[in-house]
């Protein structure tokens, strides 16, 4: 019994030491010396700024302004538009806004859920209201699942390519630029499966956007 | 659903068979001692830990030697990480670990968290970049994923040993297996593992959390971390507790269709693997393969069930006016809570890797599943965990069952009841039983507690919208209770208005009792298996006979099936029928 006492805390101190402190060190060391921008998250910056992640979705939205100029806010939040000029990323529903990256979470909506329906009316009533103008033929049928419904993270990086398809008409419009163009900006960052087969091909929005912004400048 | 969604898992069953065969063979020569490829690497680092330990690691224990090693390491490892968990913000901890601040999560949330670890379970009622430090994460969560992991393989080691044992009453030493297992099989795949998922953008830093500042004038906030060394051992050791909230559906703890892929590779590869070294170590691997065959079957029947019936969409889509079918462009489907880059196929193969496994590490949110899709993890946690199952769990409760299905089938043909050699009797029969049943009467017996009272209730959010509300519950202790750690998340056992955990309090009622459950149902059944590999370690080989019902052909594996089957349905289908069953057959909305 005794031994075992003591057999126990040395181990479990031992086991600490080793796997706790020496082995997650030994794997940043390792990975920081070879693989510096994956550790590090794949920070993008334009112009000296840090203005995200390439794996981590973010909103494409933009602050509603006040007639005096400041950002409107409703309960403390940031009321904001979808920038027509940019591909709109998933519907993100994390706490303190969307695409919140300090604070992952599932949106939890049941699949006969009552609001998961009308929240799944609302985005695609959304979705239609800004792209129909630029693709008159479009139908709620037609809209893309990933457009309506929510991620798992809340924080996906991508949409399909029917999304980005659709979307492509109005930013085109309003760029200014031909739909060729902007669907070749949409081939050149669409993923291919993993390993051939595995998992969905999807357009990463974030360098899809600054993209189109090198091509013919951005708001900011 | 697609030809790539179809092939995705057929490739997933095949390429796990090629690569579990190998690991299984050198695993049986790790635990018979034999020497192997990494012994003239790890000897010398072994030979060290045993002294600084000062174990008698040449000494065979019996069982109950071993359960006591076992249960006062648990014990050990259990107080370790509730004070580190409690003492996060103490004033020895220096900032730069503890980047953000944050306070300890309330005493009961760090019972059921400590518990949940120790136990192998992985069940989280707090979001791991809002409540834990990197020094949390690294120092407690990282090295339980490790060592809790072992223990289940230690179980399953030892109870081949009784199985096989010749010798009298030892089956193994504890602190032999629980090293070896670390440093020959965890740590190796670990170390290695981790730089393939930083090399595909997995992030491993000490970093504060960024801020950015997008082009249409936001700010966003990025959370940052050690995230590669804890994410491979949370999936080798079939753990599944996520460094972020969202698990390993945050693209940084899984960033594309390949890490997903390979991720799901490490949940499955010790528990296969284990099931080759059982027939290696027995010496007639067509024992091993049967065992395999009949996990394979099962496994491949739940993706199958799980993939059509998301591919199929959700009544609330249809109702919302969505096309769900597969367009140019986009395969459709219940992409509520699941990630573009995994799809629907690489979403549905995950949760049905990860509910066989106790891992409970998730790439999707199973609440948002379709009714059916939500029925097959819990179907997989009604199996009790023995389709592949944990590390180590997994093994030793499938071969409580096989040596059920003996006894059984022993009856059916009125012969006396052999197992490789040995009689089977009384005592092994009814300790099987015992094991067998601890788990579900643990599930059932705090879901009924759990529905049935105000305390309980509180914990769900889905209050009042029809079966989904009973489903979260059973999900939630069915989970616990099977070491899993998966969850229908809605399922709450802790307040949190703000990250960092200022003003954040449990919920006791759902925190204490998930705990007990765990702890009970994941000690419970090992010390009754340690029991059962001592009873047949003493036992005499009598060689096998015409009359002997051989355990290594289909008929037998057909047999173990319907057990198995059979078991998990008279204890759950009431259950079941409730919660899901109901609401894959309605299209009715709530």
């Amino acid at each position: 019994m005794r031994r075992d006492i003591v057999t126990s805390i040395l181990a479990i101190v031992l086991f600490t030491v080793l796997l706790g402190i020496v082995y997650p060190l030994v794997i940043t060391g390792v990975s920081q010396v070879a693989f510096p921008g994956n550790a590090n998250g794949q920070k993008v910056y334009v112009n000296g700024r840090l203005v995200g992640s390439k794996i981590i979705g973010q909103s494409f939205r933009r602050p509603v302004l006040e007639k005096n100029g400041k950002p409107k806010e409703e309960e403390e939040e940031l009321v904001t538009e979808a920038d027509p000029r940019y591909f709109q990323s998933r519907p993100s529903a994390t706490e303190g806004g969307a695409y919140n990256a300090a604070a992952s979470t599932f949106s939890n909506r049941g699949p006969n859920d009552e609001v998961t329906k009308e929240e799944d009316e609302a985005n695609a009533k959304e979705y239609l209201e800004l792209n129909r103008p630029y693709d008159t033929s479009l139908t709620v049928a037609q809209v893309p699942v990933d457009a309506v419904n929510t991620s798992a993270s809340n924080l996906d990086p991508e949409i399909s390519q029917a999304n980005a398809w659709i979307q492509a008409h109005r930013v085109a419009a309003k760029r200014g630029l031909s739909l060729t163009e902007v669907d070749a900006l949409i081939a050149k960052y669409t993923d291919s499966r993993g390993l051939g087969f595995s998992g969905e091909r999807g357009v990463n929005v974030l360098e899809l956007n600054l993209a189109l912004d090198r091509l013919n400048g951005g708001t900011h | 659903m697609t030809f790539a969604g179809w092939f995705t898992i057929i490739a997933f069953a095949v390429i796990l068979t090629l690569l579990a065969m190998p690991l299984g063979s050198y695993m049986a020569k790790v635990y018979t001692g034999e020497r192997v490829f990494l012994s003239p690497l790890l000897g010398r680092p072994e030979r060290l830990l045993y002294r600084l330990l000062r174990a008698e690691e040449a000494k065979e224990q019996d069982w109950k030697a071993y359960a006591k090693s076992l249960l006062i390491f648990s014990l050990a490892g259990w107080l370790l990480l509730y004070v580190i968990l409690r003492t996060q913000n103490a004033f020895f901890v220096p900032h730069g670990l503890n980047p953000l601040e944050f306070h300890s999560a309330p005493w009961n949330v760090t019972f059921n968290t400590t518990s949940s670890f120790v136990t192998n379970t992985n069940w989280q009622y707090y979001g791991g970049e809002t409540t834990m430090t990197y020094l949390s994460q690294m120092l407690g969560l990282t090295v339980q994923n490790f060592v809790s992991a072992g223990v289940g393989i230690c179980v399953a080691a030892a109870l081949i040993r009784g199985i096989i044992g010749r010798t009298g009453k030892g089956i193994g030493n504890f602190w032999r297996d629980i090293v070896r297992t670390v440093l020959y099989v965890l740590l190796p795949i670990s170390v290695l593992g981790a730089i393939v998922l930083v090399s595909q953008g997995v992030i491993q830093n000490f970093s504060s959390y960024l801020t950015a500042h997008t082009v249409t004038g936001l700010t966003q906030s990025i959370a940052m971390g050690p995230v590669a060394s804890q994410e491979v051992i949370k999936e080798l050791g079939t753990n599944g507790g996520g460094f972020f909230n969202v698990n390993s559906a945050h693209p940084f703890e899984n960033p594309t269709a390949f890490t997903n892929f390979f991720e799901m590779l490490l949940v499955l590869i010790v528990p296969a693997a284990l099931v080759f070294m059982y027939g290696r170590m027995t010496g007639n691997r067509r024992q091993g393969h049967a065992v395999y065959g009949v996990m394979m079957f099962m496994f491949l029947g739940a993706a199958i069930v799980a993939y059509i019936a998301e591919a199929h969409g959700s009544p609330a889509q249809h109702a919302a006016g969505l096309h769900t079918g597969a367009i140019h462009g986009s395969t459709g489907g219940n992409l509520e809570g699941k990630e573009q880059r995994f799809g629907i196929a690489g979403s549905a193969l995950f949760d049905v890797v990860t509910t066989v496994t106790s891992c409970g590490a998730v790439n999707s949110a199973i609440e948002s599943f379709t009714g059916i899709g939500g029925a097959v993890p819990m179907a997989n946690l009604s199996a009790s965990e023995v389709i592949f199952g944990g590390v180590g769990t997994g093994l030793y409760s499938m071969l409580l069952y096989v040596l059920l299905a003996v006894f059984i089938g022993g009856l059916m043909v009125g012969r006396t009841p052999e197992w490789l050699g040995k009689k089977l009797e009384a005592r092994e029969i009814k300790l099987s039983g015992l094991a067998i049943l601890i788990t579900p009467l643990a599930a059932l017996f705090a879901t009924a507690l759990a529905v049935a009272s105000h305390a309980g209730r509180a914990s769900v959010s889905a209050l009042g919208k029809g079966p989904q509300g009973f489903s979260e519950s059973l999900y939630a202790y069915l989970s616990q209770a099977n070491n899993n750690g998966s969850a229908f998340a809605g399922y709450t056992g802790f307040i949190q208005p703000n990250a960092g955990n200022i003003g954040a309090h449990g919920v006791t009622f759902a925190d204490v009792l998930g705990g007990l459950v765990m702890l009970f149902a994941r000690f419970g059944p090992i010390v009754v298996t340690l029991a059962v590999a001592g009873a047949l370690a003493g036992k005499r080989v009598t060689p096998a006979g015409l009359g002997t019902m051989r355990t290594d052909n289909t008929t037998f594996a057909v047999l173990l099936i319907g057990v198995v089957l059979l078991v998990g349905a008279l204890t759950f289908f009431p259950a079941l029928l409730l919660g899901p069953v109901v609401q894959g057959l309605t299209g009715h909305l709530y």
